[in-house]
């Protein structure tokens, strides 16, 4: 059974929470590479890495210990601080 | 729903009067008269032969039942007489029938109708009723903790927040007669209109009861006069917010605070109320610090700011000063900064008084800066007794204290030259710290401690800001 609240607001967004919205360029930001620790999903990022790399953007790599489960809280406060933009691998 | 036309009984087992008068039922139908018993927790107890469950009590709330048992006689499809209870009388008047219930007592009172229990009389509201509710209805998952729902959405001041269901928002606009779908005006800044339920919405949000909902009314209307400047004062990177003062009748009815930790926590009126209509800027009008809302620093002010004035006391009331007579209710919104404390222990005459009061007004928003932010003074009890026993009306109070907050100084007002060199000597004389009408004076406070609390507002005041707006608390 689910919940039903009465919206507070003004109603000008739409009822479905939006994501942030992306930026349009990576000039000046710091990229945060996510490896959930998902075979070869380290070969993808290093070649991400080298990438971003030659077009002058700071990177910064991170890595879940086990991607069954959520990312540790600590993980998620040291990237939230330090990186503007987070790539993440999800695939095998 | 259709009701049958002959004698309609609504009961429930629950009810020593039910129990009581079943037999009667029993007695009506076997003498011929078209009986349907409604019954409301067990279907099994009425003796009756036509019986309709009534568990979800939808018959009870079309048939606007609030005691059990009661007889009622339909005719045409319509309600042609209603006995509420047993009483014999009643019942064979009802029903026509004579010598009804022989060995019965002659009447005995009934027991409340399971529609019209707490928390049940809403929910049937909703279900059956004619409600309008003008708001988009928003699901949260079953796993989903409403309250961090809330937060999610970003409709949180960064306390927790009350999830708005329907029924606490339908248990809100019972607080006043005005309809849900009506506009009290348009939210700045985003100049959303913000009708009476989102007004009810956000008060169910900062926790008010419904009884507060016609003062949470009148603060919201009075903030959304142009005089008050809602937009700019929200905008502005000063410190202030949004002030309430409460005068009048509703402040006892709705168990407010003058006394003691008058400007403090823990009075669930005071707090909600100015928490409500902070809500309000954020959510209906959009107004989000560091987006609309550019508060260098803000205050603590701004997580809603409202109390009582005591008027007890000889003075005229804030309100009576603004034209509303003390038998009516009213609210008075200023902006306001933090309050600043000010200690005078020895003063037993107006005059050292006044002279301490007004050495710290002097100081307020910068010590060389003229034509300042108005102030509201909250007069503490021991600091108002001294100007009681000396006969200070209000208004002699004010006139000393605009005498003697005069400064030698420049009138840097704002708006003015951004260059002006802030500690440049007056060329001679004295200017007014403050504007004409810009002191104001209010009693509140515990009765021990000789104090009085200075709360400024927002540098920008009259035309180029901000005015204090009072309107009278309706239904």
């Amino acid at each position: 059974m689910t919940t039903t609240l009465l919206d507070p607001t003004g109603e000008l967004d739409p009822v479905q929470r939006q994501p942030l919205a992306k930026p349009a360029r990576l000039d000046g930001l710091t990229v945060g590479l996510l490896d959930i620790s998902k075979a070869r999903g380290d070969v993808f990022l290093d070649r991400l890495h080298e990438l971003l790399g030659d077009r002058g953007v700071t990177v910064k790599r991170y890595k879940k210990p086990t991607f069954t489960r959520p990312a540790p809280l600590e993980l998620v406060q040291k990237m939230a601080g330090e990186v503007d933009v987070v790539v993440e691998g999800l695939a095998d | 729903m259709q009701f049958p036309d002959g004698i309609i009984a609504v009961v429930k087992r629950d009810c020593p009067t039910c129990e009581l008068a079943d037999p009667v039922l029993k007695e009506i139908e076997t003498r011929g008269l078209p009986l349907t018993v409604y019954v409301q927790d067990d279907p099994g107890f009425p003796s009756a032969a036509r019986v309709v469950d009534d568990r979800e009590l939808e018959a009870s709330f079309r048939l606007d039942i609030e005691t059990v048992p009661t007889l009622l006689r339909f005719d045409g499809g319509r309600e042609a007489a209603r006995a509420i209870g047993w009483h014999r009388g009643d019942w064979q008047a009802l029903t026509g029938l004579e010598g009804l219930g022989a060995g019965l007592p002659e009447q005995r009172p009934g027991c409340g109708s399971k529609s019209v229990e707490p928390g049940i009389a809403e929910r049937l509201a909703l279900r059956y009723g004619d409600v309008v509710m003008p708001a988009r209805r928003i699901e949260v998952a079953t796993l989903e903790d409403p309250v961090e729902a809330c937060y999610e959405r970003g409709w949180s001041d960064g306390l927790p927040v009350v999830p708005p269901t329907e029924e606490r928002v339908y248990r809100m606009l019972q607080g006043t007669t005005r309809a849900a779908d009506e506009v009290v005006g348009l939210a700045p800044p985003n100049h959303s209109p913000c009708t009476v339920a989102k007004v009810a919405i956000n008060a169910v949000m900062a926790g008010c009861k419904p009884e507060y909902m016609p003062v949470v009314l009148a603060a919201v209307e009075a903030a959304f006069d142009p005089a008050f400047c809602l937009h700019g004062l929200l905008a502005t990177t000063w410190f202030s917010g949004p002030m309430v003062v409460v005068n009048g009748p509703v402040r006892p009815a709705i168990g407010m605070n003058w006394r003691g930790n008058v400007l403090g926590q823990g009075n669930r009126a005071n707090a909600t109320i100015g928490r409500a209509l902070q809500l309000i800027v954020r959510n209906v009008g959009g107004g989000r610090p560091q987006e609309a809302d550019q508060a260098a620093f803000g205050t603590p002010v701004k997580y809603g700011f409202c109390f009582a004035e005591d008027e007890s006391t000889p003075w005229t009331s804030l309100a009576e000063d603004r034209g509303v007579p003390r038998e009516r209710s009213a609210v008075t919104l200023f902006s306001a900064d933090g309050p600043i404390g000010v200690a005078d222990q020895k003063s037993r005459t107006p005059e050292p008084l006044v002279d301490s009061l007004a050495g710290s007004l002097r100081a307020v928003n910068h010590y060389r800066l003229g034509n300042a932010a108005d102030v509201v003074i909250v007069i503490g009890p021991e600091h108002g007794r001294v100007f009681d026993q000396a006969g200070w009306s209000k208004a002699d109070a004010v006139a000393a204290l605009h005498a003697a907050t005069r400064i030698e100084g420049i009138d840097l007002g704002m708006g003015t030259d951004d260059d002006a060199p802030i500690a440049a000597p007056a060329a001679g004389g004295t200017i007014p710290k403050f504007r004409e009408g810009g002191i104001h004076l209010v009693r509140a406070g515990g009765d021990a401690g000789m104090f009085s609390a200075i709360i400024p507002g927002w540098l920008m005041k009259g035309s180029l800001g901000t005015d204090p707006v009072t309107r009278e608390v309706r239904t």
